[in-house]
């Protein structure tokens, strides 16, 4: 008989193993979903993983990993400081636009002035509009306790509707011959979130994705703040005597995720996509969601989760184009991969045993 | 802007149809909460039975098959949920989410073929007499089949909790698992059960809005039912007859902005289309002070051996 038994401690071996083991399940699923779809599965998972870093195109590739793993891993490190904590905002998708609309709206604004001091401010204003649509969840949890987990995501399609109306209204283009969509700001010097070094990807976002994690990284190991949230997270009750305040914690944690979460808005929206337009978010907020756990909610296993998944955007893309496999296919991917952590996380718990349990 | 180009009767009639995924949907869920169990996944059950609903529709011709196949396709995708929560005892929360993004991508990748295409028309119950009254024939009587089966499973729902053994047991095991179990009642089984019926309601929501509300398929075409019918629980206080009540609110409120859209008043699109998440969010607000009855063992892990 198979039965589970509660490990005394979760093990270290298994919490380090199982997001390698998963990726290496679902390669494996998905090969099989894959093989259904009509594709030779080895040549799909060839084509996603192997492709982008090492393929003949790979120069034109490896840039794109910077591009797509820096909001996922702006976004998730931020998420994770309030899943360890149990708070759940699930809705950095909007906050991801409301950075992107009030940082690309303060860069509007001063157009076509050219000044040094308009991309600084802009990045202060997508961080403020991301943590200010992120205390509305948070300021509603701690003063009527209402749940952080469905207020952020009906905001998520609030956002996307004042997207449409920015996009369509306030922020079109003037000289735009009535297309939807704002100025693109990559023509705009001083709004520009350019390339740091040319041809390598790497702008502004990605250095704040990485300041992110070594902050974080410091937050929950060398600061009474980040104890307090892990400890909340593993004990509650201990969390309580110890005099953590909950309500300080929620406003912290789904402040700072907001932040992040426009942030990573702003500077997509001032550099790789260049315009706020209706079809702007493409769900890097639910995605770092996945980032977040496959990162075991850890900064440092959060930096190779974004770029692991950032691949796997790549190579659906690749895949799309060179084998016909459908996009929606790689968003299956991704969901399995979730599925095969979360279920996997049972072995550093528990430990399998077999055999009839001995009479107490 | 012509408001008198908005027939109440009418309203009446297209927001019963409005509320029904919700209800039916809401429904589903109550039933798992009331048994302890958060599934986030709603959102994803209903997508997956929305496209499992019309496919099977299309291929055989049948609405009423769609529906059958829909309800399979959620209770499947819950087994799904069913294996993470209760087996591999992972975390709700999390576990449900990821249904919902699997499910999202499922969906889509089942309905490539499926854009565009009409389904077949689902009959609407036509009383020689009755339906010809005027106003209440209209909106009493002449709607479908699965409308009524909405209204009706919500009467089910509440006797059986209410007044059936099954449903005392149900709840024991929501409010407290340590002590159902330790009377012996089985609280995997009972919550997998549970976890299935929420399932199928999710699905057969998903199916009423490709087959009958739209009736067509988009990827993504729920657009946040699922999550609404998750708070449509928490209005509801977890009463039955309540979650009618609320689903019929927020089904209201779809179809008056739906239709202020059509009658061209000046507030823009946009700014109508998020009225019913906003709603939802003032409705949260209001109600969420009073929180004592939730089933005391919603969302926790249960495991026997301890």
């Amino acid at each position: 008989m198979i039965r589970l038994e509660k490990r005394p401690q979760p093990s270290r071996a298994w919490s380090m193993a199982t997001p390698l083991v998963a990726v290496l399940a679902t390669m494996v699923m998905g090969g099989l979903l894959f093989a259904t779809l009509g594709k030779n599965p080895v040549e799909a998972i060839r084509t996603i993983f192997w492709e982008p870093l090492f393929g003949e195109f790979a120069f034109y590739y490896r840039p794109q990993l910077l591009v797509k793993g820096a909001p996922l891993v702006l976004i998730a490190i931020g998420l994770s400081l309030g899943f360890r904590a149990g708070i759940w905002n699930i809705g950095a998708e909007g906050q991801y636009i409301i950075g992107a609309l009030t940082g690309a709206g303060v860069g509007l604004a001063f157009y076509p002035t050219e000044s040094w001091i308009i991309f600084p401010l802009m990045v202060l204003a997508g961080a403020f509009g991301g943590w200010a649509w992120a205390m509305i969840p948070a300021v509603l949890k701690t003063r009527f306790g209402t749940n952080e987990i469905l207020v952020s995501l009906m905001l998520v399609y609030v956002a996307e509707q004042l997207l449409a109306s920015m996009s369509l209204g306030l922020m079109k283009n003037p000289e735009g011959f009535g297309f939807p969509g704002s100025r693109n700001l990559q023509q705009y010097d001083s709004a520009h979130n350019a390339e740091l070094i040319a041809g390598t990807g790497m702008h502004w976002g990605v250095v704040a994705a990485l300041i992110a994690v070594i902050f974080s990284y410091v937050l929950l190991n060398r600061h009474m703040l980040g104890y307090h949230i892990r400890l909340t997270g593993e004990a509650p009750r201990a969390a309580k005597f110890a005099g953590v305040k909950p309500a300080r914690l929620i406003l912290f944690c789904l402040g700072a995720s907001g932040a992040l979460a426009g942030l990573a808005g702003m500077f997509e929206v001032s550099g790789p996509s260049g315009q706020v337009s209706i079809d702007f978010n493409v769900g890097y907020g639910f995605t770092a969601i996945i980032v977040a756990f496959l990162g075991r909610l850890h900064p440092v296993g959060i930096l190779l989760a974004g770029a692991l998944m950032a691949l796997t955007y790549i190579g659906g893309d690749i895949a799309q184009g060179n084998l016909g496999l459908p996009s929606a296919a790689i968003q299956v991917f991704q969901g399995m991969l979730l599925f095969f952590l979360l279920a996997l996380d049972l072995l550093t718990n528990y430990r399998i045993a077999i055999g009839k349990p001995e009479v107490a | 802007m012509d408001l008198s180009a908005i027939n109440p009767v009418l309203l009446i009639a297209s927001l019963m149809v409005a509320a029904t995924p919700l209800l039916l949907a809401a429904i589903g869920e109550l039933v798992v909460e009331k048994s302890g169990v958060l599934n986030l996944g709603v959102e994803g059950m209903m997508i997956v039975g929305a496209i499992a609903g019309f496919a099977a529709a299309v291929e055989t011709g049948s609405p009423l098959l769609g529906f059958v196949a829909a309800a399979i396709a959620g209770a499947l995708l819950s087994l799904l949920f069913v294996i993470m929560t209760q087996v591999a005892l992972a975390n709700q929360v999390a576990s449900g989410l990821a249904l919902t993004l699997f499910g999202l991508g499922l969906s889509a990748l089942m309905g490539q073929k499926y854009v565009g295409v009409k389904p077949p028309q689902m009959g609407r119950i036509d009383i020689p007499v009755l339906s010809d009254l005027p106003v209440f024939g209209r909106i009493l009587f002449g709607h479908d089949v699965v409308l009524y089966f909405g209204i009706a499973l919500t009467a089910a729902v509440w006797a059986v909790l209410k007044y059936s053994r099954v449903g005392l047991i149900l709840r024991a095991v929501g409010e407290n698992h340590d002590a159902a179990h330790a009377l012996g009642y089985k609280v995997v089984k009972i919550r997998t059960l549970a976890i299935l019926f929420g399932g199928a309601c999710a699905g057969l929501g998903g199916a009423y809005i490709s087959l009958i509300r739209v009736p067509q398929w988009t990827e993504g075409m729920t657009a946040g039912i699922g999550w609404i019918a998750l708070a449509l629980v928490v209005f509801a206080s977890w009463k039955p007859w309540r979650a009618l009540l609320g689903a019929y609110l927020f089904g209201g409120v779809t179809v008056v902005q739906l239709n202020l859209q059509a009658a061209g008043v000046a507030i823009p699109v946009e700014y109508l289309a998020m009225s019913p998440y906003l709603i939802t969010i003032l409705v949260l607000v209001i109600l969420s002070a009073d929180k004592s009855s939730a089933p005391a063992s919603l969302g926790r892990s249960f495991h026997a051996s301890r």
